[in-house]
């Protein structure tokens, strides 16, 4: 009865505290300073059609690098957690079938997911939800195939390798005295192309690999018994 | 008409909410946990963030149901041992 009572009054409150939130909302008609700002510089100093790439990777890059390491810390915790243990139940074999079509799929969905990260500058998407598709395709072959094995020690290569890139890509720019992170460390290209915005899809494919790298070994240590 | 959607959109994620708490039945607990996620990320690209909707689509509605539903098959496992 008390613990009722207690979860409306903090309904109540939590409308109260949004309810002037609410009542002073007006719509803007035009972007503030710096957002404007943003989406000006975005084409014209970046070259990247894709303003919401350009503010995670340059402008607001040192975020994101303390997200990936979010995320790398997380995956630490669950590896160190659940250790595998070393009993095995016997399980039935997957049938032909099943097999081969999960690996012809696995494999469109891993095409899928480097096509996100890597055209992240010029389509919506990026190096997270690219990541996120990789692991999906390896998810896939997970459950479908029971004997496949992920290799650990490629795993962990690829997942640090693109980590410190990541970090020596934005210490370049320290270097050359632009920025931490700033992408206008190599030519910018033409706008529009694959290989253009600086080193936007460079980050992004590293960040791609790094998330799809963790996300693979967090499916495989939850799902070994 | 992109309000309308919104609102709709958001009665049936109250829903699946109350669905998520009330259920007795786990494994439908956390496939109308992902549902929620799966209408957030079509409101979102009503409201014209693709992506962010991606973003929730593939972590909030496909990674974490599967994590969520790998964990209840380990407790349920750990519990036939003892």
């Amino acid at each position: 009865m008390i613990k009722n009572v207690l979860v409306v009054l903090a309904l109540l409150g939590l409308l109260v505290m949004f309810l002037p939130i609410v009542n002073n909302f007006q719509e803007r008609s035009e972007l503030s300073e710096l957002a404007t700002d943003y989406v000006n510089g975005s084409i014209k100093d970046l070259n990247s059609p894709n303003v919401v790439t350009s503010v995670i990777v340059t402008y607001r890059g040192l975020d994101t690098l303390g997200e990936v390491t979010v995320l790398f810390l997380a995956t630490l915790a669950v590896g160190f957690l659940l250790k595998k243990k070393a009993l095995k139940t016997e399980k039935k074999e997957a049938t032909e079938n099943l097999k081969t079509t999960s690996t012809f799929l696995a494999a469109l969905v891993m095409v899928l997911g480097i096509y996100i990260f890597s055209h992240g500058h010029l389509t919506p998407g990026g190096g997270f939800q690219g990541g996120v598709i990789i692991a999906s395709g390896f998810l896939l072959l997970i459950l479908a195939d029971i004997n496949l094995k992920i290799n650990h020690t490629i795993i962990q290569l690829v997942e640090s390798f693109s980590g410190v890139f990541y970090v020596i890509i934005g210490a370049v720019g320290l270097v050359l005295t632009i920025g931490f992170l700033n992408s206008r460390i190599i030519p910018l290209g033409e706008f529009g192309n694959l290989f253009s915005a600086g080193s936007i899809p460079i980050i992004y494919s590293l960040i791609g690999l790094k998330v799809g790298a963790e996300l693979t070994n967090i499916i495989d240590t939850m799902e070994g018994e | 008409m992109s309000s309308i959607i919104i609102i709709v959109l958001g009665i049936i994620m109250l829903g699946a909410a109350f669905i998520t708490i009330y259920l007795k039945n786990l494994v439908a607990a956390i496939i109308s946990a992902g549902v929620i996620s799966l209408l957030a990320s079509v409101i979102y690209l009503v409201l014209g963030s693709p992506d962010v909707a991606m973003t929730e689509a593939s972590i909030g509605s496909a990674l974490t149901t599967v994590i969520f539903l790998f964990a209840l098959n380990k407790l349920r496992k750990e519990n036939k041992n003892d």
